[in-house]
């Protein structure tokens, strides 16, 4: 098992006073923001990601895995306690989880999604450790054509797949396709779409346009919507479980690790896929059928299990492949870029000690997750009392602060405006965030590649399909398109889940 | 001729000592009737003082034992206060009674205050009461 001789080395790096300390921090902010409706973990990892420009790559790293478990795990305390998503993973959580906590069960149902997520979050990493190395080998012989395939079946599964409306996932695409374009031509150095403006042609910083759509745009929708009648939190002591819940909740966990990791590392995006096949799942399976719906601790552990094993399951395409899935992942690129990595297949060899310390801290951050979320989740709860204008006012100052110092220019700033109102359009008319955070990430990446299979074949047509693995791959995106249109006629019903995720969120 | 006496009322102490001592003030008048007030700014997702559906039981249940003439009313506005004032001026209320916490010169001057936006708004007279346990 050389992967795990190697994940204890990183361990042995990873565990030093001051990356505890970092482990710590962003485990707590992780929870904070996951806990708080409407601040997902992108949001998070966007906000901090001009804190880490002083740092070193480890370290930060290290802080941005505990933000993105933290806040995984943390949408599950406001789905049980407040029937609240605090982020769209958490959704399945909130239907079985908030009744248990309605029957006075509030603890047990902490507990089993505290433990789970420790489980499934440990489980999925130590698979990460050992599938990303090997895909990584694959990938090496990977050449641009198949590389831009994969890169169309990941647009293609998270615009047309997850979310209620292929036409508003595609739009979301578009736009962030075209912001993607602005900007010199990374070829030939003409400037795109930058309107004569010298400023503009710089190209767009990711941090800018990221901070502008989660946290400004969220900002400005809070601000359109302040008042609302306040929810009813039910109180909690500390999170334990009985023996029964045990018995019950271990399978589960298992079982939503086993969903969640292959979907959170196939490039179909997020984990509101596993989590709903969790819950269906648990659902059949529960010998006590007639207690779902009704607060069954296994349709907590399932999809609780379920999220944290694909967010362990979304560091296998980013690393192996330098390729993101989740909006998340998407910044955490974009960071790695900022420190002069390349993620890719080349980054294991060439990085190896910083891929596997990064790893290992996975592993600590999961652990820190369970040490500090146990004995604090009535204190997290207690955040839901911070009156918003003064939250947000918080966030504001953050995002501005992060949009000025990713080129000190004030000119970023009023980009970041601009973005904060393209965020609050999108949200007034419900397209998805995350196929436009993806076309501006991987745009410029979909558009190199393009050009170099063009350029291999000498401009012939068929140099984009003259690998097998593109074909193949081009064929499951025609599937994936197909297939949910036939299963419609067939059914004559919509192709979409009763559940849609965002609008739950939304509200 | 009715005497209505607005109430502003939290789940809490405070609510109760108001509403213990508004009661009082009502049985003393003729036609004398409360106003329950419950407020809020509703601009946090969670609000202790928002009454919320077996906390309203437990109002109910209360004014029945006080065994006074209520009526209960739920607001949300952007100070609380002024929501208390306006129900107030609505009902042509003759007198709001308010719990109050006991708190030094250097407290009031960190935290703001119901009690001290209504004092000053109101054209009632005011009635504030301490609950018994909070020295």
């Amino acid at each position: 098992m050389d992967s795990f001789s190697l994940l204890w080395d990183g361990l042995a790096n990873a565990v030093t006073p001051v990356n505890l300390l970092y482990a710590l921090i962003g485990v707590a902010l992780g929870t904070f923001i996951g806990v708080l409706p409407g601040i997902g973990p992108a949001m998070a990892v966007a906000l901090l990601l001009p804190v880490t420009y002083g740092l070193d790559p480890v370290p930060s790293f290290i802080m941005f895995a505990g933000i993105y478990y933290g806040g995984m795990y943390g949408g599950s305390t406001t789905s049980i306690l407040l029937n609240t998503p605090g982020e769209s993973a958490s959704v399945m959580t909130a239907l079985e989880g908030n009744k248990m906590a309605k029957r006075g069960r509030a603890a047990q149902a902490l507990a089993t999604a505290a433990i789970g997520s420790f489980i499934a979050g440990t489980i999925g990493t130590l698979l990460l450790a050992f599938f990303a190395p090997a895909l990584a080998d694959v990938a090496v012989d990977i050449g641009a054509p198949s590389y831009l395939a994969v890169i169309v079946l990941a647009m293609v599964l998270v615009t047309s797949v997850l979310g209620s409306s292929q036409l508003r996932g595609f739009i979301a695409l578009f736009i962030g396709l075209t912001i993607g374009l602005v900007g010199l031509d990374l070829n030939t150095g003409q400037a795109r779409l930058s309107f004569d403006q010298p400023l503009l042609a710089d190209r767009l910083d990711i941090v800018v346009v990221a901070v502008g759509i989660f946290a400004l745009g969220e900002a400005l929708w809070v601000a359109a919507h302040l008042r609302r009648t306040p929810l009813e939190v039910i109180p909690v002591g500390q999170p334990w479980m009985g023996r029964d819940d045990w018995r019950r909740s271990w399978k589960p966990w298992l079982r939503g690790t086993a969903l969640g990791f292959p979907f959170g590392a196939i490039p179909a995006g997020g984990a509101e896929t596993p989590t709903f096949l969790s819950y269906i799942l648990e659902r059949r399976l529960a010998r006590k059928g007639h207690e779902f719906g009704d607060g069954a601790i296994e349709g907590v552990a399932g999809p609780e299990a379920a999220n944290n094993a694909s967010a362990a399951g979304t560091f296998v395409p980013l690393l192996a492949l330098g390729l993101p899935v989740t909006a998340t992942a998407a910044i955490m690129l974009a960071a790695l870029r900022n420190f002069g990595i390349q993620p890719g297949p080349q980054l294991m060899v060439e990085q190896s000690d910083l891929v596997w310390t990064l790893l290992a801290s996975l592993l600590i951050g999961n652990t820190f997750l369970l040490v500090l979320n146990l004995p604090m989740a009535p204190m997290w709860a207690k955040l839901l009392r911070i009156p918003r204008p003064q939250l947000y006012a918080g966030i504001l100052f953050f995002a501005s602060l992060g949009a000025y110092t990713t080129n000190q220019q004030p000119f970023d700033v009023f980009l970041l405006l601009v973005f904060g109102l393209l965020g609050l359009m999108m949200r007034r008319f419900a397209l998805p965030v995350l196929p436009l955070i993806l076309g501006v990430i991987l745009g410029p990446m979909m558009e190199t590649e393009f050009r170099e299979a063009l350029a291999l074949s000498g401009g012939s047509v068929t140099g984009l399909v003259n690998e097998p693995l593109a074909v193949v791959v081009y064929v499951v995106v025609a599937l994936a398109l197909i297939i949910p249109r036939i299963v419609a006629r067939t059914r004559g019903t919509e192709p979409e889940d009763q559940e849609r995720p965002e609008e739950v969120v939304r509200r | 001729m009715t005497y209505t006496i607005v109430v502003g009322w939290t789940p809490n102490i405070f609510g109760r000592a108001a509403l213990t001592a508004a009661a009082e003030q009502a049985r003393l008048r003729s036609g004398g009737r409360l106003l329950v007030v419950n407020a809020t700014r509703g601009d946090s997702y969670v609000d202790e003082r928002y009454a919320t559906g077996s906390e309203l039981e437990g109002l109910h249940q209360e004014l029945r034992e006080l065994d006074v003439p209520a009526d209960v009313h739920q607001a949300m506005g952007s100070d609380v206060g002024d929501l208390l004032i306006e129900a107030a001026e609505q009902a042509d209320a003759a007198m709001i009674v308010l719990g109050i916490r006991h708190r030094t010169p250097v407290g009031k001057l960190l935290m703001g205050s119901v009690a001290q936006r209504v004092l000053l708004g109101a054209r009632c007279p005011v009635l504030a009461v301490k609950p018994p346990e909070d020295g």
